[in-house]
């Protein structure tokens, strides 16, 4: 359904985004000219205070919404002009989503959870959703919680199956909007251990945070203000989470766990 | 998405909020119950004036002499002496379409036994009386063929006179004296009631025709000839057939108007039809009401759902569903829990019209048809009151409806 993505383009393409909001009678300037590449395999931190425009970036980024102005390609594919369906099939088939939280359908278990974006899969390749649902599931360390309901999980536990539901189309791009913001430290530590392990993996990440300690465990940091990217460079010293939660585990007593 | 993804995806839904579901159905249950119902108990009343209008004669047929005319002068209907016993016998042997004839003499007299006397209408007749009539006899038998060939002296009793000189209800057997003739009690007919003229059915001996004419009355001249076609669409024909064979046999000329006529009693069936028909009608209206009422209940809370899974719906749409599968999600739960709210529905007004003929005594009749007219009609309110909460999920933005707190 989606055009197959040229071989070596960058996932993310954009330039000179502009999004414009009329607001009652007043326009408010959500992006001013945003210019982002993101190559594959990349990890990167978006972020800004609330106002900044990295939730609207995220959007835009997302096929979610669309710039007012601007272009921005997808694994080398022009989202310009494509119907609301076409994009839903982008988001089904090239993004992944991470939301702070969670967004999990209640009363169901893990498993119909991740299994959820391939029962939209509109290609007609045969899917073994469920199975396909557990190697995810597998993946993010959940194999014996499969059949749990969400009100079931803890919340490091819930945040995991979402992770397991944005991996489970095997994307070009998870897009993770505040993934931490309800978790407490340790648990937050264990998602970054997590994005990392799947980072090196191959997955391009993109995390849109206002916690610097997260920004921390990316590869790369893009800060927002007012509509502009006003800074965009490497992270000097790039933390490891597995390595920090086992250095917290060893200054806290076991008591503490 | 594909069609089975689809119902899976709104059954899980259905299934998971069971006190939802069950609320929004019960609209639903409610409704398609009170139509079976009213409809079982409509046509059970339907059923039952059919049986009294048939308790009146099956397919009946009555000729009666016609006018005549002296010097120019009418003498109205019935003035005539013009049916003979002969006529009957005619019709009786030359007919296809008929069942049964009987001619009718009748006569007065009073009714001398058991506990007194009484005055009562005679009537002279033949066996096929009692099956044009549909009469069943209670006690004892009707006479027979033989008893009307050999002009024997024997009577039915009519439920009022028997009741009237045997109270003990030990008439059969019994002497009984119709002009100081004595006649043998061979039979009690069942109480019929009264006419819808209010004149007493019950009240009447039954003798042989020929016992009338030979002991009674003396005339060959009858008062009325009874017959029955076969079956109700055989009247008008029956009809006909009756009049082609009388004119024949009166020997009237192509110009002669009838000297007799012929009815039917279809005049009063057709009323007592149409009047249960638009019983039924009236009943079907106000369950229609209560259905009507449910579909919207299944619209109300389809909207609260709608507003409540605000995120859920959201969340579909950013993970690729298309507005139309967000939709058509919708219209599946809502024509879904409709259905099986209809069926249940139908479980329930048949268990119900069940109790109401065991407990009342009504005679209930739940029909097919009303089955599936008011199944088809839930499905149909599930699509109707489903489609503008389903066009509203469909229509929401992800990016605020993910937002939606």
């Amino acid at each position: 359904m989606t055009r197959p993505a040229p071989l070596g383009a960058p996932v993310i393409e954009a330039r000179g985004l502009e999004r414009v909001f009329q607001m009652g009678g007043t326009e408010v300037r959500a992006l001013r000219g945003v210019d982002l590449t993101v190559g594959r395999g990349e990890m990167l931190a978006v972020m800004g205070a609330s106002g900044s425009g990295k939730s609207t970036l995220m959007n835009i980024l997302g096929c979610l919404d669309r710039p007012t102005a601007g272009s921005y390609a997808l694994d080398g594919v022009s989202v310009e002009g494509l119907s609301k369906n076409q994009l839903a099939d982008i988001r089904n088939q090239r993004l992944g989503f991470v939301f702070q939280g969670f967004n999990l359908l209640p009363r169901t278990s893990a498993l119909e959870n991740v299994e959820l974006p391939l029962l939209y899969d509109r290609s007609e390749r045969e899917l073994d959703t469920k199975g396909l649902a557990a190697a995810a599931l597998e993946r993010v360390g959940l194999a014996d919680r499969m059949d749990h309901d969400p009100a079931e999980l803890s919340g490091g536990q819930q945040q995991r199956v979402a992770i397991a539901r944005a991996l489970v189309t095997k994307p070009s791009l998870v897009l993770a909007d505040e993934p931490t913001g309800n978790l407490d430290t340790h648990t937050t530590m264990e998602i970054m251990a997590l994005f990392q392990e799947l980072n090196a993996e191959g997955v391009t990440l993109l995390i849109v945070t206002h916690e610097p300690e997260i920004s921390r465990y990316t590869q790369r940091i893009v800060e927002l203000r007012d509509g502009r990217i006003i800074h965009d460079g490497p992270v000097r010293e790039r933390g490891h989470a597995l390595t920090d939660l086992q250095a917290r585990a060893d200054l806290e007593p076991a008591s503490a766990r | 998405m594909k069609i089975g993804n689809l119902i899976g995806v709104a059954g899980a839904s259905i299934f998971k909020n069971k006190m939802r579901t069950l609320l929004t159905m019960l609209g639903i249950i409610i409704g398609v119950s009170a139509v079976i119902v009213m409809v079982a108990i409509g046509a059970g009343a339907q059923g039952q004036i059919e049986r009294q209008i048939q308790n009146l004669g099956t397919n009946m047929l009555v000729v009666t002499p016609g006018s005549t005319a002296t010097g120019g002068v009418s003498l109205g209907g019935q003035s005539g002496s013009g049916l003979t016993v002969e006529d009957a016998e005619v019709l009786s042997s030359q007919s296809f379409l008929l069942s049964g004839v009987s001619p009718v003499i009748s006569t007065f007299s009073q009714a001398v036994g058991g506990t007194g006397n009484w005055r009562a209408p005679i009537l002279g007749v033949d066996v096929d009386y009692q099956v044009i009539r549909d009469w069943d006899v209670v006690q004892g038998e009707f006479f027979d063929e033989t008893d009307v060939r050999t002009i024997r002296r024997e009577v039915v009793l009519g439920n009022t006179v028997a009741e009237n000189l045997f109270p003990n209800g030990d008439a059969v057997g019994q002497q009984l004296r119709l002009r100081d003739v004595p006649m043998t009690i061979v039979g009690v007919l069942e109480a019929k009631g009264q006419t819808a003229e209010g004149s007493d059915q019950d009240d009447v001996i039954l003798v042989p025709y020929t016992t009338v004419q030979n002991r009674l009355a003396g005339r060959q001249f009858v008062s009325q000839i009874l017959a029955s076609a076969y079956s109700s669409d055989d009247v008008p024909a029956a009809q006909a057939e009756i009049q082609a064979i009388l004119r024949d046999t009166h020997g009237l000329a192509p110009n002669e108007a009838d000297d007799f006529t012929v009815r039917d009693q279809g005049e009063l069936a057709d009323a007592a039809q149409e009047t249960t028909q638009v019983m039924t009608l009236l009943l079907a209206a106000i369950a229609s009401i209560s259905l009507l009422v449910g579909g919207i209940g299944i619209m109300n809370i389809m909207l609260v759902s709608v507003t409540e899974r605000t995120r859920e719906i959201g969340l579909r749409l950013a993970l690729g569903a298309y507005g139309s599968d967000v939709m058509k999600q919708f219209l599946v739960e809502s024509v879904v829990m409709s259905l099986f709210g209809g069926l249940t529905g139908v479980g329930i007004g048949y268990a119900s019209s069940a109790a109401i003929a065991t407990f009342t005594g009504w005679s209930t009749a739940v029909s097919v048809p009303t089955v599936l007219l008011a199944l088809g009609f839930a499905g149909a309110v599930g699509v109707f009151f489903g489609f503008y909460p389903a066009k509203r999920a469909a229509s929401l933005d992800p990016i605020e409806a993910l937002r939606y707190e």
